[in-house]
């Protein structure tokens, strides 16, 4: 035996080795290696420092189930894991792994003080010490905690991996590619059933690499698997939850094992629909509750038999076993056989079948029956453990440098839980096994509860002549819970598992308590004197293993993240130094600076432009509905306030949409084309639901009414011209359409081509000016744009953005709904009742218009607020106070919706909504800003050419 | 994810395809007008929180669009059935 590697044996690639370094030295392991066999093989014991305590922390186990050696993995920029187990990491050429959780190394841990005052940290610690004063906790307290006890370092930089993600279809998935698990595959592998078969390990097998008289049958099986065209073999794959109706999620880790293929995906999440779940999870070992259970050199038999019979490493020199299960002798004679030095089996039974008493004394090996195992010597290894008689506490010392513990064993139900499977106690294994299925499932092998690894007794904590109050024996081993904290939270009054756990924190590190939780059960429920089952279990949740967020989010990250709508006409905008924001999901131009203009002179210059000569402006994310059939204006007549039947084709109207209950939801203008067509029009942000909305009344209120909507939001490029000049420009380029004053008035509709494009134009203003809304397929949006900015140049046509298209709107007093209403405004609060139809019988929230609430005085209504300096614009959102001498808190009667300075004006403008606001008219309001509070008049909303002048031309 | 089943077109789809619309046979009355202040508040604001079997509008809404009845268990949040808008209630 070189080191510990053992001479012979294990699946380890023994002509393939492999250099890797861990915190800063270079190791030399073998291909198949872990990172945590590699480094056993190297002699090392000590790989992490515990979470609270910074007690050192050796291997646990061999699996996902580790709970202490937790490491960070560093594969360059951006490309940094930490809590990786390092029992599931695979060593490659240039790995570069870490240990946690240490300052300044891991050998020498300041933080190692905490374990020498451990006695002040009992459960609940934190919630009772660092309670006062408050405002401590974030600048203080919080901070020195988190550096103190925690795991691995977040990383800093952004993720600059790919992950890839696909949905998946079978008839039978199986979970687990142990014995069971294979047998399961095998069975239906002669079916014409599509089969895909999980595991989370490098390769197939489970319990059957460590056991190497199943190797052949094990190719055999993998051979005949790999060839059955039915079915799909993911290894390194994890499936970490099970949703409804048989939805799997698992995440396959595709190059993380592999050093030089860092331009592949990263990770693969698998959404997989199954009609069938096999669930062959396989089950967990035990550890055993003693003083000093936490040493490096303490782990579970099972593991033990891994490192040894798989991966050809000795875990010790001189190897003793604590057993209250059959499983450990096996596991020891396994061991020995191999070539591992057992000293000495402790058994906490007194009588044991003669076949393993003779198997061992056939071996030489010493037996303890009757004993546990009282203390462990040692502090980065195991260097002796005290054992003591069960019933004299007479005791001795065994010098050992490991030892293993078989506590029995816990089925893996996890994933049978999220699927809401129910579980059964079974009092002869101390365990839950699967009872009922909730989806078209079952449980294969050892996670049934099914196995032939012998019996045993369940054990809470093994017989210890010490003071109770004064050793470590730890139940949860990354969360530093012991056996005392849980004893402490029963004392203190805690009686549901649920309270003890969140109290204790038992089971809820990065492990979800694998190796915990029954443990922690059994320990509460002698402490409480009830049967376990009659103080609950806490709930499995998805991930089974932690897992990357970066494989969760797949694609969906950056640019990707959700998509953003642009029109037809966004190009130019982008060319030509437009300033954009985001509206829904649309991106919009907001404003187009010229050579040194910030957004204030830029939105001037071009309100400015609108109003002396022509502006342009990309109105095509407006919502759009075609509504067609003979009771189209029937429709639209129950749905909108205004009346809608009397309208003529060829004229438009401002429609406003009420929910049922009474307020806003949205508005637009709308045109009738013919007598059953009409065209819609909605904001930018609630076009679906506005669509949503109609639909749900057409199709299950009104099914008799012959209507069809469409949505044409995408159909129209839409090019807004507002300006005196408007007409002018827009004549020559127009066929089919005579846009005189007379013929083509305000609020009219009319179709013909321009620059030969089929358009519906519409004579419209959300400005205030003379103003045309142009609608042209959408392909074409972009050239007619460009040909209009080309016509325009003789009247230095401006393009403006949304921010200056605010401001005309505002000074002309037309709201925004959502800007300027919040969903409890109603018409007459928005001092919009001339747009609702008083003689219709019934439209959507015309009874609720009647409810009490909503003609109770003292309602917010909208005004207009004009600042007694002209220069301020209030900041929109500030809060409006009637009496600004009043003691704090202050009475707030309202807030401002929308605050512009004016350059037409020459001062600032507002809407508010204030209680009582209609009848303040003159009146003298608040606005507390900081630095100073501004006195403004409360007035009617429109601040410009309120006879409208300006549009009738 | 949850399948549910569109009785329109009469195939099992994921949750994603769908939106829930709320509470199921609460027809708006055909007068409402004619409702006094209690009836109105009945109809506009009081629904069923049931544990157990619930009756649901859902919307195949990234789908053919139709909307559709449901009864639906809240405890094991599994659909017992799915029917057509204007079908009695089940």
């Amino acid at each position: 035996m070189t080191g510990y590697r053992l001479d012979n044996g294990g699946r380890i690639d023994r002509n393939r080795p492999v250099e890797f370094r861990f915190d800063g030295h270079s190791y030399q392991g073998f291909a198949g290696d872990t990172l945590a066999s590699a480094l056993l093989a190297n002699g090392i014991s000590l790989f992490g420092r515990s979470f609270k305590y910074h007690r050192p922390r050796g291997i646990m186990a061999a699996g996902s189930e580790e709970p202490n050696a937790l490491i960070s993995v560093d594969r360059g920029a951006g490309r940094f894991t930490p809590n990786l187990r390092a029992t599931s990491v695979e060593i490659h050429a240039g790995l570069n792994a870490f240990s946690q959780n240490r300052w300044p190394s891991l050998k020498r841990d300041f933080g190692a003080i905490n374990d020498r005052l451990g006695m002040f940290f009992p459960a609940g610690f934190y919630n009772k010490t660092f309670m006062w004063p408050r405002s401590f906790w974030e600048k203080l307290y919080e901070p020195a905690i988190r550096k103190m006890a925690g795991l691995g370092d977040a990383p800093t930089q952004e993720d600059p991996d790919i992950y890839a993600s696909t949905y998946a279809h079978c008839d039978l998935l199986i979970v687990g590619a142990g014995p069971a698990g294979i047998d399961a595959a095998l069975e239906a592998m002669g079916s014409n059933k599509r089969i895909i078969l999980i595991d989370e390990q490098d390769e197939l097998g489970g319990g059957a690499l460590a056991d190497p008289a199943l190797w052949p049958w094990l190719e055999r099986s993998r051979k005949a698997l790999i060839d059955a065209p039915n079915v799909t073999i993911l290894t390194r794959t994890t499936a970490f939850g099970y949703y409804h109706d048989n939805f799997i999620g698992a995440v396959q880790r595709l190059t993380d094992h592999s050093p030089d293929n860092s331009d592949s995906p990263r990770e693969k999440l698998w959404r997989v629909r199954a009609g069938e779940v096999v669930l062959a999870q396989g089950a967990i070992e035990r550890p055993l509750v003693f003083d000093g259970n936490d040493t490096p050199g303490v782990m579970l038999s099972s593991a033990a038999k891994v490192f040894g019979l798989r991966y050809g490493v000795a875990v010790g020199k001189s190897v003793a076993l604590m057993a209250a299960h059959d499983s450990g002798w096996h596991d020891v004679f396994a061991l020995a056989k191999a070539g591992v030095g057992i000293k000495a089996i402790i058994d906490v039974r007194t009588e044991l079948s003669s076949a393993l008493l003779d198997e061992a004394s056939r071996l030489g090996i010493n037996v303890h029956l009757n004993h546990s195992v009282t203390g462990v010597n040692g502090r980065h290894r195991v260097t002796s453990i005290q054992i003591c008689n069960n019933d004299d506490y007479v005791g001795t010392r065994i010098d050992c440098d490991t030892l293993l513990m078989a506590g029995g064993w816990t089925p893996s139900v996890h994933l049978w839980s999220h699927s809401k499977g129910s579980l059964a106690w079974r009092d002869d294994i101390g365990a839950y096994v699967p009872d009922q299925p909730n989806e078209n499932a079952r449980c294969v092998g050892a996670c049934s509860g099914g196995w032939d690894f012998g019996s045993g007794v369940i054990v809470d904590v093994l017989p210890t002549p010490k003071d109770q109050s004064r050793i470590k024996a730890f139940v949860d081993f990354q969360n530093d819970v012991t056996a005392k904290d849980i004893k402490l939270a029963v004392r203190e009054g805690f009686r549901s598992i649920e309270h003890i756990k969140r109290y204790t924190t038992n089971g809820m590190a990065t492990d979800q308590g694998k190796t915990s939780n029954l443990n922690g059960l059994q320990i509460a429920s002698t402490a409480l004197a009830k049967p376990v089952t009659d103080i609950g279990l806490t709930s499995f949740r998805p991930p089974y293993t932690p897992q990357t967020f970066g494989a969760l989010a797949g694609h969906a990250k950056g640019a990707l993240f959700q998509p953003t709508r642009t029109t037809n006409i966004d190009g130019w905008a982008a060319e030509n130094g437009a300033v954009f924001e985001l509206v829904a999901q649309w991106r919009r131009a907001r404003y187009f600076p010229k050579m040194g203009e910030d957004m204030h002179a830029a939105v001037n210059r071009e309100c400015v432009a609108v109003r002396s000569s022509v502006g342009i402006f990309d109105a095509s994310t407006l919502g759009k509905i075609e509504v067609v059939g003979p009771d189209a204006a029937e429709f639209l007549n129950r749905m909108y306030t205004n009346p809608w039947k009397a309208l003529e084709p060829g004229r438009c109207r401002y429609g406003l949409l009420l929910k049922e209950d009474g307020f806003i939801t949205d508005d637009g203008v709308s045109a009738r084309l013919a007598p059953d067509r009409f065209h819609l029009t909605t904001t930018t942000g609630g076009a679906a639901r506005v669509l949503n909305m109609m639909e749900d009344y057409l199709q299950t209120e009104w099914p008799d009414l012959d209507v069809w909507l469409t949505s044409t939001t995408e159909q129209y490029a839409v090019i807004a011209l507002q300006g005196p000049n408007a007409r002018k420009l827009l004549e020559p380029l127009v066929e089919g359409i005579d846009l005189s004053a007379d013929a083509f008035p305000h609020m009219a509709i009319r179709e013909g081509t321009i620059c030969g494009i089929p358009t519906r134009l519409f004579r419209v203003s959300f400005t205030g000016e003379l103003g045309f809304e142009i609608n042209v397929p959408t392909a074409y949006g972009r050239a007619l744009w460009e040909r209009l900015m080309a016509e325009g140049a003789k009247f230095d046509i401006t393009p403006y953005g949304t921010e200056a298209m605010h401001v005309l709107r505002a000074e002309k007093g037309f709201i925004i709904v959502g800007q300027d209403t919040d969903g409890t405004i109603t018409p007459f609060d928005a001092g919009l009742d001339w747009a609702v139809g008083k003689k219709k019988p019934d439209f959507v929230g015309k009874r609720s218009m009647a409810r009490p609430d909503l003609v109770a005085p003292g309602r917010k209504q909208l005004v207009g607020l004009l600042t007694d300096d002209p220069n301020v614009v209030l900041q929109e959102g500030a809060q409006i106070v009637a009496d600004p001498r009043q003691p704090i808190p202050m009475t707030m009667i309202g807030h401002v919706t929308s605050s512009y300075w004016s350059e037409t004006l020459g001062r600032s403008i507002a809407f508010a909504l204030v209680a009582g606001g209609h009848e303040m008219m003159g009146g003298t309001l608040y606005i507390p800003m900081p630095g100073k509070t501004h006195e403004a008049k409360v007035t009617g909303m429109v601040f410009y050419d309120a006879e409208g002048a300006r549009l009738h031309v | 994810m949850i399948l549910i089943h569109c009785p329109y077109c009469d195939e099992k789809r994921p949750e994603i395809e769908f939106a829930n619309a709320g509470q199921a046979h609460v027809a708006r009355p055909l007068d409402p007008s004619s409702q006094s202040d209690e009836e109105w508040e009945a109809y506009l604001f009081i629904r069923a929180n049931p544990r157990g079997r619930h009756h649901e509008r859902w919307r195949h809404v990234h789908g053919c669009g139709r909307f559709f009845n449901a009864v639906r268990d809240t405890v094991t949040d599994k659909f017992e059935t799915t029917y057509k808008a204007g079908e009695p209630r089940r």
